[in-house]
């Protein structure tokens, strides 16, 4: 898997009211990779990821994934929203498997992969539940589990535990990095909490608003056995306050 | 007196204080009628209105008038219905239909269905048809603009989750689109069956030869006001059940929305 992203630029509007939010955006994600775009609100990390999406189109520059153009969007991004993603309609399962019926497998096939995913993301018991009756983390998770079953090169996460309370959020982390170890899956994660990126993406983006534009890359190289240890060690801690240094300047400068 | 906690929670509870409200009002009535200050004439008891409504019952025009009534209804909401979910869906999905179609609709639905009579009666006679056009016309308008709104407000994360799972064309509005509408879709009916009932009295008040709108003024015309209010009664009896009916499909179909 080899995602492209070529100076990428998004405007909004026309005439006078054209808004330039993304300028010449450029990275490569490669398979097994977890990647995290970090920024302040207008910054437009969410934008870039509806790029890859494909549900916006780029005003410049071009999007290849496995080196086709990116023009609309497939299941071979998936894509999971901060909230109000899930059908309230359907089941865990259901949820699950909308992805997979709408590509047509067989019922059998669905019912397998359904099954095997909701395990994977340790919610086997929930399968017959409706998302009311799931918590704020178990329906990310659902969600999550639904974006993996139609097997996508890339999974894409929009601010995916951004609405959750500290605690769960912590949890939800982990088992995200857990998920990743165990899958090897390829991920891009938007997130506004450099503590989120810096635990669990091996290669950060800081990027800056108005107009949205990468402004500092790091590689991140620390020993991720426990994250709970981590999150208090001090490697991390200094690369945390150093980010969120160039952050706030990035705020001051602003104003 | 001090109530016991099962008690007034009992009393608390909706049924049990809706049904309080509608025996006070009959008290009520009972009380007044029976006292002898209102002339019966002009307000008959609870009993002259029950013996004036098992007469008419005995001899099958209540129900023959009820059906007439029902049949109209039923006809024209469904028309109306049937066509409002495709157009509503369609401006609601679709922006130049919107455009096109919203400014129409929205001067139509301000004249009022009554003032077509004339022109119905005009155009299409005495018979059925004038009054199930007329509750057509009374409703579609309402209901398509409703199920538009519905539709503007499905998150768009819904649509675009089913887009980046592969999905596209017409499987988002079957498998996204329409469930995640079918509860307010069925709320707007509830509401407009309401205009519904009202429009098939007006219209057999003017012109019918049987339905309970037409009993009823045929009871002004004889002075018979113990018919009048076995007609209202009636009336909003079945108006009720239809409610009912249609809360119970809403639970059934769609017991995520509560």
């Amino acid at each position: 898997m080899h995602l492209q992203v070529s100076q990428v630029s998004k405007s909004f509007g026309e005439g006078r009211d054209r808004k330039l939010v993304l300028q010449d955006i450029s990275f490569e994600l490669v398979s097994g990779q977890f990647m995290a775009l970090v920024g302040s609100s207008g910054s437009g990390k969410s934008t870039v990821m509806r790029l890859i999406a494909g549900l916006e189109r780029p005003s410049e520059g071009t999007i290849h994934l496995d080196g086709e153009q990116v023009r609309r969007p497939g299941s071979d991004r998936g894509m999971v929203f901060q909230k109000y993603s899930l059908y309230p309609w359907l089941t865990a399962a259901q949820n699950v498997a909308f992805g997979l019926s709408l590509q047509g497998r067989d019922k059998t096939e669905i019912r397998e992969r359904t099954a095997y995913f909701l395990d994977v993301v340790g919610l086997a018991d929930a399968a017959r539940l409706l998302p009311q009756e799931l918590s704020g983390g178990m329906q990310q998770r659902v969600a999550i589990a639904r974006a993996l079953a139609t097997e996508p090169k890339v999974l894409l996460l929009d601010e995916p535990f951004g609405a959750l309370d500290l605690q769960i959020r912590e949890s939800m982390q982990e088992f995200l990095h857990d998920l990743w170890k165990t899958t090897g899956l390829t991920a891009l994660l938007i997130t506004h909490d450099i503590e989120e990126a810096l635990l669990l993406a091996g290669t950060v983006h800081i990027m800056a608003p108005r107009p949205g534009r990468i402004v500092h890359s790091v590689d991140v190289r620390l020993d991720r056995s426990d994250l709970r240890h981590l999150r208090v060690s001090q490697p991390f801690l200094e690369l945390r306050e150093e980010l969120a240094g160039r952050l706030r300047s990035l705020d001051g400068s602003l104003l | 007196m001090v109530w016991s906690p099962p008690l007034r929670r009992s009393f608390s509870h909706p049924w049990v204080l809706g049904v309080l409200g509608i025996l006070t009002v009959f008290v009520a009535w009972w009380l007044v009628t029976s006292s002898g200050m209102v002339d019966k004439l002009f307000l008959p008891g609870p009993g002259a209105v029950w013996l004036a409504g098992s007469d008419q019952f005995q001899q099958g025009i209540l129900v023959a008038d009820a059906v007439a009534s029902v049949r109209r209804v039923f006809l024209g909401f469904m028309i109306s219905a049937g066509l409002a979910l495709p157009i509503g869906i369609a401006m609601g999905t679709n922006r130049p239909i919107c455009h096109f179609l919203e400014p129409l609709m929205a001067l139509i639905r301000y004249m009022p269905a009554p003032a077509f009579i004339p022109l119905l009666i005009i155009y299409f006679g005495l018979e059925e048809l004038p009054k199930v056009m007329l509750i057509f016309i009374g409703t579609f308008f309402f209901n398509t603009l409703m199920i538009m709104d519905a539709v503007k407000f499905v998150p768009s994360e819904l649509v675009e989750t089913a887009l980046t799972l592969g999905g596209r064309g017409l499987p988002i509005l079957t498998r996204v689109v329409a469930p995640f509408i079918a509860p307010q879709v069925l709320d707007t009916y509830r509401i407009n069956m309401a205009s519904a009932w009202n429009l098939v009295i007006v219209a057999e008040l003017v012109a019918a030869n049987e339905g309970l709108g037409k009993r009823i003024s045929l009871a002004q015309r004889f002075l018979r006001t113990d018919e009048i209010f076995v007609g209202l009664i009636v009336i909003g009896l079945i108006g009720l059940l239809i409610d009912l009916g249609f809360r119970f499909l809403m639970r059934r179909a769609c017991s995520w929305a509560n």
